[in-house]
């Protein structure tokens, strides 16, 4: 029973002997092989760590098992996010913005603004035009927004909803409510592609439908666009920015969802920052747009190359030499040299580098998530002497992504110990990193199973993240980001030093007081 | 507050809203919106409309039925692996995120947080996924073979594209001789996840109810119960069943929290099925009434007033030895919550909340509330029925705001007229109203903490409530350079 002098919630209550035996008693009526047999789940679970298992495991065709990877609308929302007031609008079951709203909300600790139309088995069979009549007017009255951004769900995918002429339609039918809001859409499957799929598709729609034609382009000598890409760092979008401005007042981010996701206490606003509308209409004018994720603007990009006829390129500002890169495109397209205060963060960086590298040189790392997320991640590791042995995607692009990743591995001290493995997901992983083990795990929240099944150490680093806060808060990108990625990766590798050799009177010699 | 002004202020509230909406719009959720009060013969928890569709465009709260089928009723059964059928979102966006605890080997013979996934492409919505699907189960047979059964949840592109997942259990289940149940929970169904649960009701009934074999050589005694309706969130159903056990029962079945293939095919031996959350499993208790003649009654284990009621109602269906045993149980357990509420109740006393749940909650939690003195001013349901309503009628003690799928929109103009000192609701809103200075707890997840179900959790519920409310971090929020109030 509860000490009311020490109450304790269910992770000591139940440890207490008489729920140990509630607990206990319950297994007569179970089913599960552990209250049956629990020798039996023993050998299950160590041919689980065999290479038997992992043969059968990596022959699977049909069963997706702990996926590292989410679907298209989620990424639409994150884009639109990027907008000054700007509602991101499904068209669909209320249960997909259910489940939006909640993972977003989850990661960032903030609210998520985001509404559907609640389509249903009506909509199911006569088309869910009534939902987006009666929807976007519904939206606009009670939310006010200046831009409604237009995405869909699976289900209005599948029975084919016509977004341009529904939107059109309801524009029509809308008593003129609708003229003074700029509504734009997107497709977006959840059956093609994953989160940054539809990430691309609302920047590309949101990009196109704003923009006047081409044939009206004035170009704008002095103005660069940079589009993050599905970033889940806040901070990295911070330091992006700050690193931009360095450079001119004249670059502009294209969908800057920083400020959304990190208001203040004291008062709550349903919108917050963005990327301004009069910003966005004009993106076409821009001299050059820089993509900071390549993958995740395939389609955005063949707008602005083939349609747009700007100048486009791709950075990916993570890591010592992707800022590098970035900071000398930056350097070129603004015809300026790089400013003394970004020389300084870059020497600083290395001497910190240079301070930490044996913690981290020889190491091996598994990591998984985005192919941007991971290309940059890789080529840090890479830079600091540690072996990326698996490197896991499970949205890998078909095209292109693999050979980026070979070009970033061939620099590498152990290229040969590093394996790339596409498409597949956490329970492929799971096998590799019993048969194939490694010393650290990065990526996201649900690395943590694998840390408890295998005994190797997660670093979070990733998107989702739900269980450590603020972490969100922080750059991954840029010269200071990479201070944070060398900072939580040493310090690791340090915990688990401290961790492994803290027995007194047996490994504590080892238990130094310097590193 | 006196009575009047507090039910005039409530009134306001919804005129005020009402009037700021379209008309069409305005004359849906003057439906939905009412007050209500003990003394009133007609109010809002008896004339208010509900389980009626979302206006479409507001941030609405609400899920899906695929959410109330496999992230409620099936979700949480341990030893089976469940399926999230379609494309690959619905499944990641649901995982591990509501806390249904249970003991298991995860991976090797219990499967709950994890993500079994048919990923579907655009080659499966042209080409159908039933081939796929058959293929999935036999992998998952292979690398998971202490799995006791595999559930298939439906997403919402199965039922539009003519799939028949239910002739691929049926021939897998033949195959493998291991439950196989298609579920058409898609999303798109219903209004909200309330008829996933109807559906996944309904599947339980036609698969695992008929299932007799661990039926057969049960030996059943005179005292045996089944818990339905106890997701097990944070361990309920644990401090739950200590307290039937302490009574003199049997608890052989505990649905779905923790839940066991077996426990689930055994329930009909109960002879008294005691139903917590009576809207998500009201209809498998009926048809286990009917088919099996187990009774069923309605408990609340929240609060130690609630809580004593419900065992005594319990124990009245048992012998006089429970109803001895039922009193020292009471007894031992009020000592403790006595000694809780004289420390957290002159900290809270008099403090007003509004309440936003689903399930049960709406209504079951105002008396755990009203044991710390706390007043509730405002509840409402995302996916209540009217049964719900009428319940929380017996419920409420002074006049309350009743607002059904309440948006966000709303709920915000409401919290910012009535200012309570505290909100209770989801994670979708905690953040909303933190950013207003207000003090918020989440009553779906528990807000990380639980269990909530019984005397001890009472303690933890207790304890929860006072940090909530009287943490220092609330009285930041005034820079020192501010004249006026901040937040709401």
């Amino acid at each position: 029973m509860q000490n009311v002098e020490q109450i304790v919630n269910g992770q000591k209550l139940f440890l207490k002997p008489e729920y140990q035996e509630v607990l206990k008693n319950k297994k007569e009526f179970e089913s599960n092989m552990g209250s049956i047999d629990p020798s039996k789940v023993d050998e299950i679970a160590e041919w689980t760590k065999s290479w038997d298992y992992r043969e059968k495991n990596f022959s699977r065709e049909a069963i997706t098992v702990n996926p590292a990877k989410a679907c298209q609308p989620l990424g639409a929302v994150m884009a639109s996010l990027g907008f000054e007031n700007t509602m991101p609008y499904v068209h669909g079951s209320h249960g997909c913005v259910a489940y939006f709203r909640s993972y977003f909300t989850r990661h960032f600790k903030e609210p998520t603004p985001c509404v559907s139309d609640s389509m249903s088995e009506s909509a199911a069979v006569f088309g869910g035009l009534a939902n987006m009549k009666d929807g976007l007017r519904n939206c606009n009255a009670m939310y006010k927004p200046d831009m409604i951004a237009v995405s869909t769900t699976c289900m209005a995918e599948v029975i084919g909803d016509d977004l341009n002429a529904f939107v059109q339609g309801a524009i029509e039918e809308a008593e003129g409510e609708l003229d003074n809001v700029a509504i734009t859409h997107a497709h977006t499957p959840s059956f093609v592609g994953s989160h940054i799929t539809g990430y691309d598709n609302m920047i590309k729609s949101i990009l196109e439908q704003l923009n006047p034609d081409v044939s009206q382009r004035v170009v704008d000598e002095e103005r660069i666009n940079i589009i993050p890409g599905f970033e889940p760092y806040l901070g990295s979008l911070a330091e992006v920015k700050e690193i931009a401005a360095m450079f001119s007042d004249k670059i502009v981010m294209i969908g800057d969802h920083e400020a959304q996701w990190n208001t203040g206490a004291g008062e709550y606003q349903l919108y917050s920052g963005g990327t301004t509308l009069a910003d966005a209409k004009t993106a076409i004018n821009a001299k050059a747009t820089i993509s900071l994720q390549k993958y995740s603007t395939v389609q955005t990009a063949k707008t602005i190359k083939n349609i747009w006829k700007q100048e486009y390129v791709t950075a990916n500002p993570i890591g010592l030499g992707g800022t590098d890169a970035f900071v000398m495109k930056l350097s070129e397209l603004t015809g300026k040299p790089v400013p003394e205060e970004l020389k300084k963060l870059r020497a600083q960086l290395v001497d910190a580098m240079q301070d930490s590298y044996p913690y981290m040189h020889g190491k091996k790392f598994a990591i998984y998530g985005d192919p941007d997320f991971l290309l940059g991640l890789v080529s840090f590791i890479v830079e600091m002497g540690g072996i990326p042995t698996h490197i896991l995607c499970h949205n890998a692009p078909r095209k292109g992504w693999e050979d980026d990743m070979k070009k970033i591995l061939s620099k590498s001290l152990w290229k040969d110990e590093c394996n790339i493995w596409a498409n597949k997901d956490l329970w492929h992983l799971r096998s590799l990193l019993f048969t194939e083990p490694v010393d650290f795990l990065i990526g996201n929240v649900y690395g943590k199973e694998l840390y408890r099944d295998t005994g190797i150490p997660l670093i979070r680093i990733g998107f989702p993240i739900f269980d450590r806060h603020h972490l969100h808060r922080y750059s991954i990108s840029g010269y200071k980001g990479a201070l944070n990625l060398l900072t939580w990766i040493t310090n690791a590798v340090l915990d688990q030093l401290d961790e492994e050799t803290k027995n007194i009177a047996q490994t504590d010699y080892f238990f130094d007081c310097v590193r | 507050m006196g009575p009047l002004n507090l039910e005039n202020l409530q009134k306001e509230a919804i005129a005020e809203i009402l009037e700021s909406y379209p008309e069409k719009l305005s004359k849906n959720r003057a439906k939905h919106l009412g007050v209500d009060s003990p003394e009133e013969s007609k109010g809002a928890c008896d004339t208010s409309r509900s389980n009626k569709q979302t206006v479409p465009g507001v941030m609405s709260q609400r899920g899906c039925a695929y959410a109330g089928s496999k992230g409620v009723v099936w979700g949480p059964v341990k030893d089976m692996i469940h399926i999230s059928h379609g494309p690959i979102g619905c499944g990641q966006y649901s995982r591990a995120g509501r806390r249904n605890y249970y003991i298991g080997t995860t991976g090797i013979d219990t499967f709950v947080t994890m993500n079994f996934s048919t990923d579907f492409t655009e080659k499966d919505i042209v080409f159908g996924g039933d081939k796929k699907l058959k293929k999935a189960l036999e992998e998952i047979d292979v690398l998971f073979p202490l799995n006791n059964g595999i559930s298939i949840q439906s997403e919402c592109p199965i039922g539009l594209i003519g799939d028949d997942i239910h002739a691929v259990a049926k021939k897998h289940k033949a195959d493998s001789a291991k439950p196989t149940i298609a579920v058409s929970c898609e999303g798109f169904r219903g209004v909200s996840q309330s008829l996933g649960h109807h559906i996944a009701n309904d599947m339980i009934r036609d698969e695992i109810m008929p299932d007799d074999s661990a039926r057969k050589d049960f030996e059943s005694t005179p005292y045996d119960v089944a818990i339905v309706g106890d997701y097990n969130i944070g361990g309920d159903a644990w401090s739950s069943r200590i307290l039937l056990e302490e009574m003199g029962l049997r608890v052989i079945a505990q649905w779905s929290g923790d839940a066991t293939y077996k426990e689930m095919a055994i329930a009909p031996k109960a002879k008294l099925n005691l139903l917590h959350c009576y809207r998500s499993m009201n209809y498998i208790a009926r048809h286990m009434e009917q088919e099996f003649g187990v009774p069923w009654i309605e408990y609340n284990f929240f609060g130690p007033t609630k809580t004593t009621e419900s065992l005594r109602k319990i124990a009245a269906c048992f012998d006089e030895t429970v109803q001895a045993k039922t009193e020292e149980v009471i007894a031992k357990y009020t000592a403790m919550t006595d000694q809780v509420i004289a420390k957290y109740r002159p900290k809270l006393e008099g403090k007003t909340v509004m309440l936003y749940v689903g399930g049960l909650r709406p209504r079951h939690v105002i008396g755990a509330y009203e044991d710390l003195g706390m007043e509730v001013v405002g509840t409402g349901y995302e996916f209540g029925h009217g049964d719900d309503y009428k319940r929380t009628k017996e419920e409420i003690s002074r006049s309350t705001l009743i607002y059904d799928d309440v948006n966000e929109y709303e709920l915000e103009a409401f919290v910012k007229k009535l200012k309570p000192d505290l909100v209770a609701s989801g994670v979708k809103e905690k953040y909303v109203f933190q950013k207003m200075g207000l003090p918020f707890r989440q009553m779906h997840s528990w807000d990380y903490s639980g269990p909530y179900h019984g005397y001890d959790a009472f303690a933890i519920f207790a304890k929860d409530m006072d940090l909530a409310m009287n943490s220092p971090v609330w009285s930041h929020t005034k820079a020192p350079w501010d004249t006026e109030e901040k937040g709401a």
